[in-house]
């Protein structure tokens, strides 16, 4: 199979990919040169705290994870071309549905049961909380983007509020979270790279669950349709509105499961930032893999390896550890520029010439 | 003052204009008319610098000049006016002003305050230069509009329907304005359907069919003279030979509805089994309108509908569907089809139901089957974008269920040659035939309707002026229904 053939099958010829990378990677090397840094031992010390041991692989996977949930979850709204930015509250919301579990029965009789209520919760919870956009969306005319928006603004007031409130330590009330759940609600680390056997089968069957439904089976091909052209589809028996609720409602769910996988296998507790911005992440890795379901999981371990590898930066380089922001935004604007560009060359070589 | 000298515009093998010649004087109110889809839209979007010619030549004042951009055309004094103003609502009518001037750095206040002044008091015009376009009505909107052109120095100005959706009051205005300005030296191209504007209003007319000229006339000339020219179809009328109408069984009563365009006066019809029924009319005179309302597409605002004794007033578009009731719209990749997906996918999406997964040997040999059916020039994987203009109806028709109660059709044939034209009747009045299903159709050509239609309604402003059966119809009497003057039911 040729380096092309494999570019094909990746959805994007790797030709471009490479370009895409190597030119980031070119930009981002001058902005560590303006902070004083070589830029040779700026990306080697990312390499080195993302992929250079095995415990730092374990930190990099429990990273990819929910990233991927949310990016798989993304693949749904974008197939039916929704702007879903109010992932980012569903996150919050599922962590907080399986709180709220989590903290109404702290010593529970059959562990695995209530455990397993709380992915439940969880998943119904981002679940619900998406479809609050939908019925905005369908009914009253509202798009997406700023209903969910609004809703991201809701949750993280949301758990701020418990944090500080109801929910807060005994005597205290502080950034750094809720007590701690239960340790039977805690996922178990295993492996040589402590990471939870829970979350990796989770993710491995959402994701052979997600390419069957929208690339082999009906329901993709209705998003789609729906998506492109809702009043064709309406004359051709769809119900494009069901379809949006069916969308979000998955992404919603899938978002909430990453938000149970930030309290059960990262921080044990609710904190303020326990989406970790996972979900406005995901917006850029799905972007980046051309919503092809395919290369999600790609890209997202990118991601994941350099948000994981930039930890060390402050420590080694004084450097800011956003280096991994500044480098995956860069990532994505050269994406957009140089598909921007490409696009454009296309349509004029293909442009009918008239005159 | 121009001269447009054999312009082509060709879409593949779709000619919008071909050999257009056509000359305004300076000073002079200039009609242009023709059905939809005539090609005059296409000649006025390539004189004001829109879309670009495939040839021809086009002459200001003997000048042969290139508009190939709107801003050149504005250079050249060219402006065009759209139905919909293209205004900027949220600023201020001054702001509007400014904001559309093409160059130039600094922006003078007192200049366009000047402007707006003058023009406004020279044409009968009277603004707020505070206030917001919209908080105005449309005419005031189109008059903020047409005095931003004329401050750029436009001397010819085109207006596209500019009396659609304005008072009659407000049109008075207008007309007044468009006379004071021809008086002062500038061109005005008139597009309208309107025979009363038309004839009320302009100096000279010129008629376009199908991408030609077909037509010119100099005052005086009537409503019927302009109608005979855009619908020569003279009296030879082809009687559909196979009407044996079935019992009335799809029913619509006291039905009023409104678009953007026109507002349906309360109608009351019914359709019979095995009947082809054409609707004609200038456009947007409410055919298009009734085609949705009676489809369940568009929402009616009063009246009912029912199929058999089954009432389907305010149900969804899926209930007249599992009624036997089905649309086909005239714009076929706006509206019809998916954009991106091959034929397969589809018939897939139409014949999935409820299952998860579909057999996509089964799909593929069901698609292959309607290729064969309905002699589509593709394959099963050829992307619906791909197919030309006859083989994407072909293709829509074929999506329908095998025995239909009634089929609304917007413009079926628009833009097919006449093979694939044939082609498509024949299928259809197969299925009359056979199924004894109804066919509802609107068409711009009423060529068309007489040699197809059993039976004839005629719209014209929202109204139903004429329905009758094709085989006692005198012509005369569809020109005196397009033109608005009722004739009796059959």
């Amino acid at each position: 199979m040729s380096i092309k053939t494999i570019g094909r099958h990746l959805g994007l010829p790797v030709f471009h990919v490479l370009m895409i990378l190597v030119l980031s990677l070119f930009i981002v090397s001058f902005i560590v040169l303006a902070a004083g840094v070589s830029p040779f031992t700026a990306f080697s010390l990312l390499y080195q705290g993302s992929l250079g041991s095995v415990s730092h692989l374990g930190h990099v996977m429990k990273s990819f994870f929910p990233m991927t949930l949310c990016a798989m979850g993304l693949v749904y709204t974008y197939r039916i071309s929704l702007w879903n930015i109010g992932i980012e509250g569903q996150v919050i919301v599922g962590a907080l549905s399986a709180m709220v579990l989590f903290r109404l029965f702290p010593e529970p009789q059959v562990p695995s049961l209530f455990f397993s209520l709380g992915i439940v919760s969880a998943f119904l919870g981002g679940m619900g909380w998406a479809m609050i956009t939908g019925f905005l969306k369908s009914t009253c005319g509202v798009n997406e983007i700023f209903a969910g928006l609004g809703m991201n603004f809701v949750s993280q007031g949301l758990a701020l509020w418990l944090i500080f409130g109801p929910w807060k330590r005994p005597g205290i009330a502080s950034m750094s979270g809720t007590d701690p759940i239960a340790d039977v609600y805690c996922l178990i680390e295993s492996g040589p790279l402590s990471i939870s056997g829970f979350e990796l089968i989770l993710v491995f069957i959402l994701f052979i669950f997600t390419w069957i439904l929208i690339r082999k089976s009906i329901v993709g091909l209705k998003l789609h349709a729906s998506g492109s052209n809702p009043f064709a589809s309406r004359l051709l028996g769809l119900q494009p509105t069901l379809s949006i609720h069916l969308a979000l409602a998955v992404c919603g769910g899938f978002a909430g499961l990453a938000g149970l996988f930030q309290v059960s296998g990262v921080y044990h507790r609710l904190i303020p930032s326990i989406s970790s911005n996972y979900g406005y992440l995901a917006i850029l890795v799905v972007l980046l893999s051309g919503f092809d379901i395919r290369i999600v999981p790609i890209i997202s371990f990118f991601f994941s390896c350099l948000l994981v590898g930039s930890i060390q930066l402050p420590m080694m380089l004084q450097i800011d550890s956003s280096l991994s922001g500044v480098v995956q935004g860069i990532v994505v604007m050269v994406y957009l520029v140089y598909m921007g560009i490409a696009r454009h060359l296309n349509s004029r070589i293909r442009k009918p010439v008239y005159e | 003052m121009i001269r447009l000298e054999n312009i082509h515009k060709d879409y593949g093998s779709v000619k919008a204009n071909d050999g257009v010649n056509l000359s305004v004087r300076p000073g002079s109110i200039h009609a242009l008319l023709g059905e939809n889809g005539a090609g005059k839209t296409t000649l006025m979007k390539i004189l004001s610098g829109f879309i670009a010619k495939t040839s021809g030549r086009i002459f200001v004042c003997g000048n042969e000049v290139d508009i190939s951009s709107p801003v050149k055309a504005l250079k050249a004094g060219i402006g065009m006016m759209y139905q919909e103003p293209m205004d900027f609502p949220q600023m201020t009518v001054l702001d509007n002003l400014m904001a559309g001037r093409p160059s130039g750095f600094f922006i003078s206040r007192k200049k366009a305050l000047h402007d707006l002044d003058r023009f406004s008091s020279d044409l009968g015009f009277s603004f707020n230069p505070a206030s917001n376009p919209a908080s105005l009505t449309l005419g005031e909107r189109q008059q903020l509009e047409m005095i931003r052109l004329l401050s750029l120095g436009v001397k010819v100005l085109i207006l596209d329907e500019p009396t659609t959706g304005i008072t009659d009051l407000q049109k008075d205005v207008l007309f007044f304005s468009l006379r004071r300005l021809a008086k002062l030296g500038h061109s005005i191209i008139l597009v309208s359907h309107k025979m009363d504007d038309v004839t009320s209003l302009c100096d000279e007319a010129t008629v376009m069919r199908q991408g030609k000229v077909s037509g010119h006339f100099s005052r005086p000339f009537s409503s019927q003279d302009l109608l005979q020219c855009m619908f020569p179809s003279g009296g030879d009328v082809d009687i559909a030979d196979d009407y044996q109408p079935g019992d009335p069984f799809y029913f619509l009563d006291q039905v009023t509805a409104s678009s953007s365009r026109v507002v349906l006066k309360p109608i009351s019809l019914n359709f019979r089994q095995g009947e082809i029924v054409g609707l004609a009319g200038l456009e947007g005179s409410g055919q298009e309108l009734l085609l949705r309302v009676a489809a369940g597409v568009s929402h009616i605002h009063t009246g009912a509908i029912r199929i058999g004794d089954t009432p389907l007033t305010a149900r969804s578009m899926k209930a007249y569907q599992s009624s036997g009731v089905f649309f086909v719209p005239g714009s076929r990749m706006e509206e019809g089809l998916i954009s991106g997906l091959t034929l397969s996918d589809h018939v897939a999406l139409c014949r999935s139901g409820h299952t998860l997964f579909t057999r996509k040997r089964a799909v593929e040999s069901q698609t292959s089957r309607f290729i064969e059916n309905f002699f589509i020039k593709a394959s099963p994987h050829s992307l619906v974008d791909s197919l030309s203009g006859g083989n994407q109806q072909k293709f829509l028709l074929s999506l329908l269920p095998d025995t239909p109660r009634i089929l609304f059709l917007e413009n079926p044939t628009r833009g097919l040659d006449h093979d694939a034209t044939a082609a498509i009747w024949n299928i259809l009045k197969t299925r009359v035939r056979h199924s004894g299903s109804a066919v509802v159709f609107s068409s711009s050509e009423l060529d068309e309707i007489l040699q197809v239609a059993h039976r004839v309604l005629v719209f014209s402003n929202g109204e139903l002026m004429m329905d009758r059966l094709c085989h006692d119809l005198d012509p005369h009497d569809i020109g005196q229904a397009v033109s608005g003057i009722k004739q009796t039911k059959y």
